[in-house]
């Protein structure tokens, strides 16, 4: 079930330069959402008027919170990135269908602001769990430390090769030989594709977390729609409702 | 204190309704809402057969507003019918069926089969800017406005709403069309033409490169436009365009609405209709209004 409530800011911090780490208190949000899921963030100034959709990083629903680490991307990211603890925002959620962790052997694997809503998936992950994340330069990496808590195995990659692997994730993966019963995945859309690629040619599951613009958050603008295979054809998949984690062998990239 | 409106012989419990493609069929916004507050749910445009629409991405966002190049995605009527009447029929609410078509023929289509079908009224689209065919195309010239409502009007059991589009230089010309064909009442505006360009990546942000624009930043033009209709034309009309709250809605009853649809506002504000309808209960008792038909049309 979906609510809208009235958020008070509990803590915002700066991750990186452009990556805010933001916890707000929405009690009957937090008992409901689920890792992998996102919620809708309205930016409530007159102008800007559609909500932004943000990733999920943590659930803390002892407490009645969530946490949301996010880019400052636009005007509204920009809008929540000046909020401070106490302030208010509204928020629409819990959205999406969320990862659900399984059993097995799970690879993790994230890009740059896709790697957030992975913390809580590999929080409630229970096997032997690989973390791959990739990031444009070192000063971008973030929660690297906190996967490593969680005991997972953490690799990074890095574009020009500042910290870790020189190049993609997908590349680390083939250079470490990764492999393992599921994929949990989240990033830029071509890296999604070309891991989507490597998990088909290797046998694995393959998830994949996909974002998209969107109007309503909840599957009636029918805004945000993927090519998903359907039979011989195919269909468009709404990313807020059927989505966003699509089985990465269905979606047509 | 009354809020009931009569269009065409069915009675709504107030003037309240969802605009097409805003609102699905409902089931989305059940969440937050009751739906037997509602006047009437006008739902998504209804095909004779499943569209796909246009390609991602279809939403923009622009000062106070958005553009959609969405292009009526919808599963066909076949599909509406089985699954989205009885659904809504568990609320205390009218049924309106936005009904959509590339051709003549698609659009009678979709008529023929929701002939019998347990809804309370049509509205036919004949104003959606993002589709190739249909749609605008047709809605922008009143000869053609005349010859697709006549033939759908033939086929058509229930009242028949025809929602124009404003991206024309005179609306009371395909107004007066609309009625001309049969049209039983009018809706409108539909979205206004626009555009957005990412000046860092040099490509429109729509995949179509042209939306329908909406949200409270067209809402002058609406409302302009549903005053001039009603002016114009002696059917009733039912207006939207940036609908938020009660202040707008009132507006545009002023301005000669019988009823007002809310649609971006939907996102903005998934309870943005009931909280209209309190607002519209709150102006009334507190400046005397008996009935909400005393205020229909108080602008000369």
């Amino acid at each position: 079930m979906k609510t809208v409530e009235n958020a008070a800011v509990v803590s915002m911090l700066n991750l990186t330069d452009d990556v805010r780490d933001m916890t707000i208190h929405c009690p009957v949000i937090a008992s409901e959402a689920k890792a992998g899921q996102f919620v809708e963030l309205y930016p409530d100034n007159g102008v800007n008027l559609l909500a932004r959709p943000i990733s999920i990083c943590a659930i803390d629903a002892e407490n009645g919170n969530i946490r949301l680490v996010f880019r400052i991307v636009g005007k509204g990211t920009e809008i929540f990135s000046r909020l401070s603890a106490g302030d208010k925002i509204r928020v629409l959620g819990p959205c999406g269908n969320g990862f659900s962790p399984g059993e097995g052997r799970a690879v993790l694997v994230g890009g740059g602001i896709g790697v957030p809503p992975l913390l809580e998936t590999c929080r409630q992950l229970k096997g032997e769990k690989t973390v791959v994340l990739g990031f444009r330069d070192k000063s971008d990496v973030i929660l690297c430390d906190e996967f490593e808590a969680l005991g997972a195995k953490v690799y990074i990659a890095t574009d020009n090769g500042s910290l870790g692997f020189k190049g993609n994730v997908v590349e680390l993966m083939k250079s470490e030989n990764i492999t393992g019963d599921m994929i949990y995945s989240c990033g830029p859309k071509i890296m999604l594709k070309f891991l989507s690629d490597y998990a088909k040619e290797r046998g694995i599951a393959c998830l994949v977390s996909l974002e998209e613009r969107m109007a309503c958050g909840i599957g009636a603008c029918v805004g945000c729609v993927v090519k998903i295979k359907d039979g011989d054809g195919w269909t468009h998949k709404k990313v807020c409702k059927d989505g966003p984690v699509f089985d990465g062998r269905e979606v047509i990239w | 204190m009354n809020t009931e409106v009569n269009i065409c012989g069915v009675t709504l419990k107030n003037p309240v309704m969802t605009a097409s493609g805003t609102f699905g069929s409902g089931r989305e916004y059940s969440e937050f809402i009751d739906l037997n507050r509602l006047g009437a749910v006008v739902v998504k445009g209804v095909a004779d057969k499943p569209w796909q629409g246009n390609p991602a991405p279809r939403i923009a966002e622009v000062y106070g507003g958005m553009l959609n190049s969405v292009g009526l995605q919808n599963p066909g009527a076949d599909w509406f019918i089985e699954n989205d009447i009885p659904f809504l029929r568990q609320f205390d609410t009218k049924i309106i069926v936005n009904v959509c078509g590339h051709s003549v023929d698609e659009y009678v289509n979709v008529v023929k089969k929701l002939r019998g079908a347990d809804v309370d009224m049509l509205e036919l689209n004949i104003s959606c800017p993002n589709v190739s065919e249909g749609g605008m195309a047709f809605g922008t010239d009143p000869v053609m406005v005349e010859k697709v409502v006549s033939a759908v009007k033939r086929e058509a059991d229930k009242p028949l709403i025809v929602k124009l589009s404003p991206n024309v230089t005179d609306i009371t010309l395909t107004a007066k069309a609309a009625k001309e064909g049969g049209a039983d009442a009018l809706s409108l505006i539909n979205t206004l033409t626009g555009m957005k360009i990412d000046i860092y990546r040099r490509q429109p942000v729509l995949s179509r490169k042209i939306g329908g624009m909406s949200g409270p930043a067209v809402k002058p033009i609406a409302l302009r436009m549903v005053y001039e209709v009603c002016r114009a034309v002696d059917l009733p009309v039912i207006g939207m365009g940036g609908i938020s709250n009660a202040e707008d809605a009132l507006e545009f009853i002023m301005a000669g609405a019988v009823g007002v649809s809310i649609g971006t506002a939907n996102f903005v504000n998934p309870s943005a209709t009931v909280d209209t309808i309190d607002g519209i209960e709150e102006y009334m008792r507190k400046y005397n209004v008996e009935d909400i038909n005393d205020i229909r049309g108080i602008i000369e």
